[in-house]
């Protein structure tokens, strides 16, 4: 795939890569320009129709492609599709070009395949919505996007579309805006992920220049891939610039992907309508980062470093998201601190350089993760918006496809096998234990609460008797086929999607590993994964038992607290005074410190700015104008007096010259005659003489 | 000097006359007085004239100037005194120094 | 002073009365005098035309001086003085400045004259002057002869003009 073997490289073209990411936008165009029309001629059908039908076609368009790329062999696995020269500057030069390898294959499927779905369900779920048309352009729109950012051929693509799903999912979060809470939430999302896009940047612009100095700029994945061990030997600040490009992208990835200390903006973004707490915040957006990371894998293998920190921090806010989960009441909430503790596992595993698991944990996640959202999405609208688990309960019997689809996606996320999270997941701990145990442990652990709180979930809101009122449990009903076919095929995706990835060590051949390899064929494997030597079989199988064991406590204890209610919920909330319950309740607080210190200090620092501006800058922008005003002063006078007094003393000369001269004729005959006499008696003398 | 009466004699005499009239003319204050002056000026021209027709000449040319030269102040005459007579009308005066009305 | 000719005696007797009464003209105080002065004065120069053999000249200065330009001066001084102002009607001033410039300008010439060489002798004459002055007249100089009445009579028209009443509108008081 690229030129570091001297191979012929073999690079096949289309025209119809365009096509992928342009049907949603033409989607989105119309939606946009002309969708309020559409709504109020066709109803809603109309402008959910069309946007359905764009990712839809995508979707074909992803499978055709895929089809044709499986069919070439696996070091032809490319093919480009160039649209349009674009930048062309110097030595930088990016064209809008997409590009179709096995990973963006995979990021595809899932984005089209998943998001089509979504669309499908949000036809029903947006039922009584009067801006339906403005949502569905957004949804295109975003698809257009994220589209865009794993197609792109080059980091300035990927970052158009990078930002693009920051802007619509501004716009999804905030959607019923006219509540400032959302609109507030939107604003959040948007900001701390544009923290994480200047981290980005600057490891893009340090990494061009660097490979610039060396006279390779280029910001083309493929050429990246073989150039980049040019900068191998480059240091700045005391480390690798390796190291260094590698944090600052990996500062992109955690805004975007919602690791510690960028993930706050994830649980307010529930703020917004279910359907898009699936597509984005579950399934497609922040899994970018990740996407991100395992495409320039070529340049994190250059960074152990940068591979440290990575993991550790995956592993910390895996934790960390999880202790927050057990105790929300907010059903979106426990799932988007699920989905922040999920993405931490995934960065578990690009960290220490399994990026197949990684994206393959993507993959399971996204099909289970989007169930589980969508599934709550049911319930909300079915409890007419109420989102308490405390007032929910016993909604098992009311709405049967809701729940059994809940509940499958509940047991992949616990990690029971033979679902898909069993086995995306206990591949990134078996890699993880090979890297370090005390990641592995701290994973374990997070696994445990996330079997725990997930399961806590279900019977506090499927089983038991409905707390809610009259009124609302009279009205409970399943949902539409709209929303609940969608469950159904994600819900299969969660059961059969694990065995595209079963490990050598079932007697499976890791297709999904496989099947990346292309991609990822020059990484130094990370450390940990070492393909030829004989790894500890004894080993892996007592950590899947031990994953399934403890997956199988918390499903226990839940069942123990909420279903039989014999160990009472207060033995864990009393723990130390019941602080330690409020502390996670609370979040830790985060939200308060980071709006302290960051917040109220940016609007400070504005404050005093502001200040200066008006006063010292302004002031010496009066200053200048009274300067001026003063000079064009003195010029006035200076004209007034010297020029004009120049002209008048001029005329005054000849008025006075001419005052004396003119008194030569006095009129006086005798004075006229002197002056003859006088004048001829010289005349006289000057020829006498 | 004495001997005989010579050119430069009459020519003297011219000059004298002359000086007398030049004289008059820059300090009388009467504006006849003035005139009176040019005559006498004229006169001295007269003498030139006539003197020197009998005593370079040997013809009577000079005696020809002359009879213009008469002729003319003549006529200057009349016109000054009938000038001198207007303005006496208008200014009551004929006082030089005092008809200044050309003046600035 | 021992051959003093009777010409010689003739010429400064006449001169001196040219002179003495050039000097009256100069320096007398009433212009009547002054006017009589110059009569003399005129006598005596027509006294030197008659030693210069021009007596025709000598005939035209007395005619036309004494009794024309004379007596019309005599007229002005009439008609512009009133016999009651007669005596102090001919004051000069500026005496001693003129008197300089009149110094120098007799200086110079004075100085011209002594040092041209001048004839001594007299030229002898043919013919009577009136004789010859007529046939010059109307001559050689016949064109400024003709002029010379064409000047005549604008001066007498031109004269006329000068001095007549205004003949404008009654209103306008002159």
């Amino acid at each position: 795939m690229t030129a570091a073997h001297g191979h012929e490289i073999v690079i096949h073209t289309s025209t119809l890569l365009r096509w992928i990411p342009l049907l949603p936008l033409i989607g989105a165009a119309i939606n946009f320009l002309v969708g309020a029309r559409i709504q109020k001629k066709f109803g809603r059908g109309g402008v959910a129709g069309l946007a359905t039908l764009m990712p839809a076609m995508s979707f074909v368009l992803v499978v055709m492609s895929f089809l044709q790329l499986q069919g070439y062999p696996t070091d032809e696995r490319l093919i480009i599709d160039n649209v349009l020269k674009w930048i062309h500057i110097g030595t930088l030069n990016a064209d809008i070009a997409f590009q179709f390898d096995p990973l963006s294959a995979v990021m595809c499927l899932v984005v089209t395949g998943v998001g089509s779905l979504i669309h499908v369900y949000s036809y029903g779920y947006m039922d009584d919505e009067p801006a339906a048309w403005r949502f569905f352009a957004l949804l295109n729109l975003f698809m257009f996007a994220m589209l865009c950012l794993v197609l792109g051929d080059n980091l300035l693509i990927m970052f158009l579309g990078w930002e693009g799903v920051g802007l619509c999912s501004w716009g999804l979060i905030g959607f019923w805006f006219s509540e400032m809470a959302n609109a507030r939430a939107g604003n959040k999302a948007f900001i701390v992920n544009r923290v994480g896009d200047f981290g980005f940047t600057l490891g893009v612009f340090l990494l061009f220049w660097t490979l610039d100095s060396h006279g390779a700029g280029t910001v083309v994945f493929r050429e990246l891939a073989g150039s980049v061990h040019l900068i191998a030997d480059d240091m700045l600040w005391g480390t690798t610039v390796a190291t260094v490009v590698t944090l600052f992208l990996f500062v992109g990835a955690a805004g975007k992907s919602a690791q510690i200390p960028l993930y706050v903006w994830l649980p307010d973004a529930m703020a917004g309508p279910t359907p898009v707490s699936a597509l984005i915040h579950a399934a497609t957006m922040v899994t970018a980062g990740i996407y991100m990371i395992a495409r320039m894998n070529f340049i994190f293998d250059m960074a152990p470093v940068t591979g440290q920190v990575i993991t550790t921090i995956g592993a910390l806010t895996a934790f960390f998201a999880a202790t927050i989960g057990l105790a929300q009441n907010d059903i979106k909430k426990v799932l988007a601190y699920s989905t922040v503790s999920q993405l931490g596992y995934m960065f578990i595993a690009v960290g220490v350089g399994a990026y197949a698991a990684g994206v393959f944990h993507l993959m399971t996640h996204a099909f289970f993760k989007a169930c589980l959202f969508l599934g709550a999405g049911s319930v909300i609208h079915a409890m007419h918006h109420e989102q308490d688990m405390r007032n929910m309960g016993g909604l098992r019997k009311y709405m049967p496809r809701t729940f059994w689809t809940f509940l499958i996606a509940t047991i992949a996320i616990a990690g029971f096998p033979p679902l898909a999270g069993f086995f995306s997941k206990d591949e990134i701990l078996w890699k993880a234990f090979n890297y370090s145990p005390a990641i592995w442990a701290i994973g374990f652990a997070a696994a445990a609460m996330t079997s725990f709180y997930m399961f806590r979930l279900v019977f506090m809101t499927f089983s038991g008797e409905c707390r809610a009122d009259h009124h609302t449990v009279e009205h409970l009903h399943e949902s539409s086929g709209w929303m609940t076919w969608p469950l159904v095929i994600l819900a299969g995706g969660s059961i059969f999607a694990g065995f595209l990835g079963v490990p050598a060590a079932l007697g499976g051949s890791n297709i999904f590993e496989h099947w990346l390899e292309p991609v990822m064929a020059h990484s130094a494997h990370g450390a940990g994964h070492d393909a030829h030597a004989h790894h500890n079989l004894t080993l892996e199988y007592g950590l899947m038992v031990a994953s399934v064991a403890v997956a199988f406590g918390g499903l226990l204890l839940a069942h123990l607290m909420y279903n039989k209610k014999s160990i009472k919920p207060d033995g864990f909330t009393q723990l130390a005074g019941g602080r330690l319950h409020t502390l996670i309740y609370n979040k830790y607080y985060i939200d308060e410190i980071y709006q302290v210190v960051w917040v109220n200090g940016t609007l400070g620092l504005a404050k005093i700015l502001a200040w200066f501006d008006a006063n010292v800058v302004d002031g010496m922008v009066n200053g200048t104008a009274s300067v001026t005003k003063l000079v064009s002063f003195i010029n006035g006078r200076i004209d007034h007096h010297l020029v004009d007094g120049l002209v008048n003393k001029t005329a005054g000369v000849v008025h006075g010259v001419g005052g004396a001269v003119r008194r030569i004729q006095t009129g006086s005959i005798n004075a006229y005659l002197y002056v003859i006499v006088i004048v001829v008696t010289a005349v006289l003398f000057a020829r006498t003489w | 000097m004495f001997e005989s009466v010579g050119l430069h004699h009459y020519v003297v005499v011219g000059l004298i006359l002359f000086c007398f009239g030049l004289f008059c003319v820059l300090t009388r204050r009467n504006a006849i007085g003035v005139l009176m002056g040019i005559e006498l000026i004229l006169n001295a021209a007269n003498i030139n004239f006539v003197a020197f027709s009998r005593y370079s000449a040997g013809s009577f040319d000079g005696q020809v100037f002359s009879i213009f030269v008469i002729m003319l102040a003549a006529a200057e005459a009349a016109i000054g005194l009938a000038i001198i007579l207007s303005i006496y009308r208008r200014a009551k005066s004929i006082d030089v120094n005092e008809l200044q009305g050309l003046h600035w | 002073m021992e051959n003093l000719s009777l010409s010689v005696l003739t010429f400064y007797v006449l001169a001196g009365t040219a002179v003495v009464g050039a000097a009256g003209v100069a320096f007398s105080r009433n212009i009547i005098y002054s006017a009589l002065s110059l009569m003399v004065s005129f006598m005596g120069v027509a006294g030197l035309y008659v030693m210069l053999g021009a007596d025709f000249i000598a005939g035209v200065q007395v005619l036309l001086y004494v009794g024309g330009v004379l007596v019309l001066t005599l007229f002005a001084v009439m008609l512009t003085q009133g016999i009651s102002d007669i005596q102090v009607s001919n004051r000069s001033v500026g005496r001693v400045p003129a008197l300089v410039i009149v110094a120098g300008t007799a200086a110079i010439m004075f100085r011209a004259v002594s040092q041209a060489g001048w004839a001594d002798k007299a030229l002898p004459l043919d013919q009577s002057s009136t004789y010859e002055v007529g046939n010059l007249l109307l001559g050689r100089y016949i064109l400024p002869f003709e002029v010379a009445s064409i000047v005549l009579l604008s001066v007498l028209v031109g004269a006329v003009v000068l001095t007549r009443k205004e003949v404008v509108a009654e209103d306008e008081s002159t």
